[in-house]
């Protein structure tokens, strides 16, 4: 297992995830495994799982679950600001500083620094997403004061070092490189530019073969300047500890951090629609995005937006799009749409690669699944079955301490509290018929979507 | 994960989701073959410091008896059973884990173990249609299937007063299978697509299945797991009904349980599933002809207009834990770690960091197959490095390690970094189940992967280094992946695709 390191070019990644969807739009997974990959609640929910909230002597507030089940304790956190604070031409900053963090910290340098993590059996790891900077450290217990100094020096001392900092640009070119001719990645890229065109959520978050050459270390240090700092941090710890424990680890990690960053603020923005674009690229395969203007995740309609989604495009085997697409046409062997809410803007978009010769009738077959959607919605029994599945399926996302960490973790950013998680199966079982007509009118009804394909010429 | 994990590039699975919940469980990156769950208390206490803050040493795993509280029956129909207790959230893994894969398809029949693994969705006489994953859906629960090289599975995640309707309708679909054209039909389309999707949208997917097929002479490993586009295509349903007949039968499963649930409810309630599905059929032995090494050198080069990203990988043939005679394949563990596990590893700090021909290298073992199995190394080159001058520098490392052995610290720091995965693997009720049924299809014992830990701390700095000259001294495949000769660089922005840090967030 390579830790850490930007996927080089041998990586495939040829099915259109949500998460390669996800990130392709460059934002940060936990907020989107809150959001997105929505499972709900059992009969007897997580009633056992008790969160506390606790606020340390250095008046760091930070949600934890103790469990003494199994030796591990993990923490996950996230400040704000990720991708979207890369300055105009330095696109790819924030994740070039994702993975230099751990390359050298205080005395110890790149390998000295890494080599200590391998003796203590530490996991340190740290993603930009768009709107948060997230990172994340995974210890067994017997070994938890080390793990927590390494992550202190990873948080505020970073050296960046030259060595790594080139080692890891090329690294990342690499990868770039290696997607460029991915009808996947180029659609997710050129879905990007003209969704958000003029906007900071439309340039590409880990930047280009150009910008990424041209950044520094002093780069690297400015931008950590502007990111890291106690406002706006939240951290959710999971694990054999207990807040006695805890709380003068957690400041020590971030209790020199400056009260306030120094973050550019980003405007609230819908994307474009009304446009068609074909990339040509010679593939078998042709992948397509379809998309509008979303919901963000405060809207008042986003639970009944999100079972509405569920319906048309988001359950894995029972969704329209599934039954029209695949099993009734065998058109494509991966269709799903998704909602991507943002911090500043929201977006629905289906996504499926198809068979090229038939990439037109894809196309029509979503466009008509949305359309019904909009006009006549869902029957009385379809949804019923979605509210089922959303509700009933909840506690799978709370099966182990690291999804119960990143469910937490999702929840602070979403800036939702504690009690969502025991509120939550009762907003999805009082979304009503009128309500997911009204927002699947709201939503589709009158836009005219944006439309990526990238695969041969058509004929 | 390593770009080359094993898992996406050897099981296919029913949808790009679950797959990406496969990506994350890492039974094949070198770590997770066998698994610990951990059933005594943490080396070293609590809080106390060790003196020199060096933790607890690799040793101190060792007598971790892994397993906890897990347990295993049979029925007396031959089906095995495995119970992995979870008490923390009220939900259960559900898996059924059948002893048969892609290398065990006939010969001109590529892809049909997996095609039937999609055909196993179309519904029975007492459930039809999608009957199964409507009911499945309405509970909120969450399935999937896979196949790989030797095993093919299926499973359902459910609260765990569901377990019993997901075993009675499990138990059905191994034995009441209905398939008429019009479901097969379709399907069959939707697996050429995926195929599409997964291989031919992909160089690097295409030169792996040459790599494979020059790699395996003689040896079904060869055939990629989803088949060979002619033969998919003229795969039908009497080829999906035979193989089911023959392999399908509850004394060529294993069941894995775990979750919410004691042994003794497990134990009741297959009895009354399971318990009543009759030996349909005796598979026998799984006897195939022996991979055959050839000699010479053995390359290929793939040019596609559509890399922009060279890489190179050499390929071995090596035992596997089922193969392995005594701890040679823990060796082959430990040695893959040593040599590609990480940034301290020997190919990342010689060909990345120190000479700087790499943009990226590692290593990646694949011990848990029923047969002779793969162990590879790979580099990405950097700007003005040759691939074969790539290749040539890669060699060097490993007869190195071949000639001169490791050190003291690399052995303890592989061995600390495989044990401390199997502990973290116990925090996931599903990884845990994944792992006794990959272990168990590919000729593993309870024993053996509760005794893994000690196995693993028994390897010593000879054993790797013998395993390495044993095993790695001959010529390798090679593969060269490149654009087309006098390509110009094009401009590499390509959409954000999540960095491997997000692997670490996620796992």
């Amino acid at each position: 297992m390579s830790r850490r390191r930007p996927a080089t070019s041998a990586s495939s990644h040829g099915t259109t995830s949500p998460m390669t969807l996800l990130t392709a739009l460059g934002r940060g997974l936990l907020a989107f495994a809150l959001v997105v990959s929505a499972v709900a609640a059992t009969p007897r929910p997580l009633a056992a799982m008790e969160i506390q909230e606790i606020t340390t002597p250095g008046g760091l507030n930070a949600w934890l679950v103790e469990d003494n089940t199994v030796p591990i304790v993990a923490i996950k956190f996230a400040f704000e600001g990720g991708a979207s604070q890369d300055p105009k031409g330095q696109e790819g900053l924030a994740n070039l500083l994702s993975t230099t963090l751990d390359e050298g910290a205080g005395d110890l340098d790149s390998q000295a620094f890494q080599t200590r993590l391998e003796d203590l059996s530490v996991h340190i790891g740290f993603d930009a997403g768009r709107d948060n900077f997230y990172g994340s450290m995974r210890t067994l217990t017997p070994n938890v004061d080390d793990a927590f100094e390494l992550l202190r020096l990873a948080v505020t001392s970073p050296r960046f070092d030259e060595e790594p900092v080139a080692r890891m640009k090329r690294q990342i070119i690499a990868g770039l490189r290696s997607e460029a001719k991915d009808p996947d990645a180029i659609a997710g890229r050129r879905w990007t530019e003209l969704a958000y065109p003029e906007h900071t959520y439309g340039r590409p978050s880990r930047g280009t073969e150009e910008t990424v050459a041209a950044l520094s270390p002093q780069d690297l240090k400015q931008l950590h300047g502007n990111i890291f700092a106690r406002k706006g941090l939240k951290i959710t710890v999971v694990g054999a500890i207990n807040a006695e424990r805890l709380a003068p680890l957690l400041d020590s990690v971030f209790g020199t951090l400056p009260e306030a960053g120094s973050l550019t603020s980003v405007s609230d923005v819908t994307m474009a629609t009304g446009k068609m674009e074909h990339v040509a690229l010679d593939v078998p395969q042709t992948a397509i995005r379809i998309g509008l203007p979303g919901l963000k995740r405060d809207d008042p309609d986003f639970i009944p937006a999100f079972v509405m989604n569920h319906i048309l495009g988001g359950g894995v085997f029972s969704s329209w799009l599934f039954e029209e697409v695949r099993e009734k046409r065998g058109l494509a062997y991966s269709v799903g749409s998704y909602l991507v809410p943002y911090q500043h803007s929201g977006m629905w978009m289906a996504v499926t690669g198809t068979r090229s010769d038939r990439s037109d009738e894809s196309i029509e077959v979503i466009r008509a699944q949305m359309a019904r959607m909009a006009d006549k919605g869902p029957s009385d029994e379809e949804l019923a079955k979605a509210k089922a599945y959303l509700t009933g399926s909840y506690a799978l996302r709370f099966d182990t301490s690291d999804k119960i960490a990143d469910q937490l973790l999702g929840l602070q950013v979403e800036g939702l509290g504690r009690d969502y998680i025991d509120n939550r199966n009762a907003m999805i079982e009082a979304v009503t018929l009128e309500q997911v007509r009204a927002v699947a009118a709201r939503l589709l009804k009158g836009v005219d979507p944006l439309v990526v394909t990238v695969g041969p010429e058509k004929s | 994960m390593s770009p080359l994990s094993g898992q996406t590039r050897q099981i296919l699975q029913d949808t790009p989701l679950a797959r990406r919940l496969l990506r994350g469980v890492s039974l094949c990156a070198g770590t997770l073959a066998i698994a610990a769950v951990l059933a005594v208390s943490p080396p070293a206490g609590g809080s106390a410091r060790a003196e020199a803050t060096q933790a607890a040493d690799a040793a101190a795993f060792a007598d971790i008896r892994i397993g906890g509280d897990m347990s295993a029956f049979t029925l007396d129909n031959g089906l095995e059973v495995v119970v992995i207790p979870d008490r923390r959230a009220p939900v259960v893994t559900h898996m059924v884990w059948y002893k048969v894969g892609a290398a065990d398809e006939p010969e001109g029949m590529s892809g049909i173990a997996h095609f039937l693994e999609h055909l196993m969705f179309k519904g029975t006489k007492a459930y039809p249609g999608n009957t199964f994953s409507q009911r499945i859906a309405a509970i909120g629960g969450q399935e999937n299937a896979f196949t790989s090289q030797d095993y093919t599975a299926y499973f359902q995640r459910v609260a765990r007063e569901h377990l019993g309707e997901m075993m009675e309708m499990e138990a059905d679909r191994m034995q009441n299978l209905m398939l008429s054209d019009e479901v097969v039909l379709p399907e069959r389309d939707v697996v050429l697509e995926e195929r599409r999707q997964r291989v031919d949208s992909d160089p690097g997917s295409m030169l792996s299945e040459t790599l494979d097929s020059m790699l395996f002479v003689n040896h079904p490993y060869g055939t990629p797991v989803i088949g060979w586009p002619d033969e998919i295509s003229a795969l039908d349903r009497q080829d999906a009904i035979a193989f089911y007949d023959r392999f399908y039968t509850p004394n060529n499963a294993i069941l894995v349980v775990a979750g919410d649930v004691t042994a003794d409810e497990v134990r009741k309630l297959a009895a009354e599933t399971y318990g009543k599905v009759p030996r349909r059929a005796e598979p026998g032995a799984r006897e195939r002809a022996k991979a055959q090494v050839l000699p010479g050198t053995r390359e290929v080069t793939y040019s596609d207009p559509r890399v922009n990203q060279p890489n190179m990988r050499k390929a071995w043939v090596v035992p596997s834990y089922n193969t392995a005679d005594g701890n040679e394949a823990a060796a082959l563990q430990v040695l893959s770690e040593v040599l590609g596990g990480g940034s301290t590893s020997r190919l990342y700090r010689e060909l990345v960091i120190d000479k700087g021909v790499a943009s990226s290298a590692g290593s990646w073992y694949n011990s848990g197959a029923l047969d002779d199995s793969t162990f590879m190394i790979y580099a990405v080159p950097a700007d003005g490095t040759g691939l074969q001058d790539l290749g040539a520098a890669s060699l060097d490392v490993l007869k190195q390690v071949a000639r001169e052995g490791i050190t003291a610290e690399e052995l303890e720091r592989a061995k600390k970094s495989l044990l401390s995965s199997a502990l973290y693997a116990q925090d996931s009720q599903s990884t845990l189940a994944r792992i006794f049924g990959a272990s168990l299809t590919t000729g593993g014992t309870i024993e053996e992967i509760r005794n893994w830990p000690s196995t693993i701390s028994s390897v010593t700095a000879d054993d790797v280094k013998a395993a390495a000259a044993a095993h790695l001294a001959s010529l390798p495949v090679t593969a060269y992946l490149r654009g087309p000769e006098q390509a110009v660089a094009a401009p590499a922005d390509a959409a954000p695709q999540e960095p491997a840090a997000a692997q670490e967030v996620q796992q």
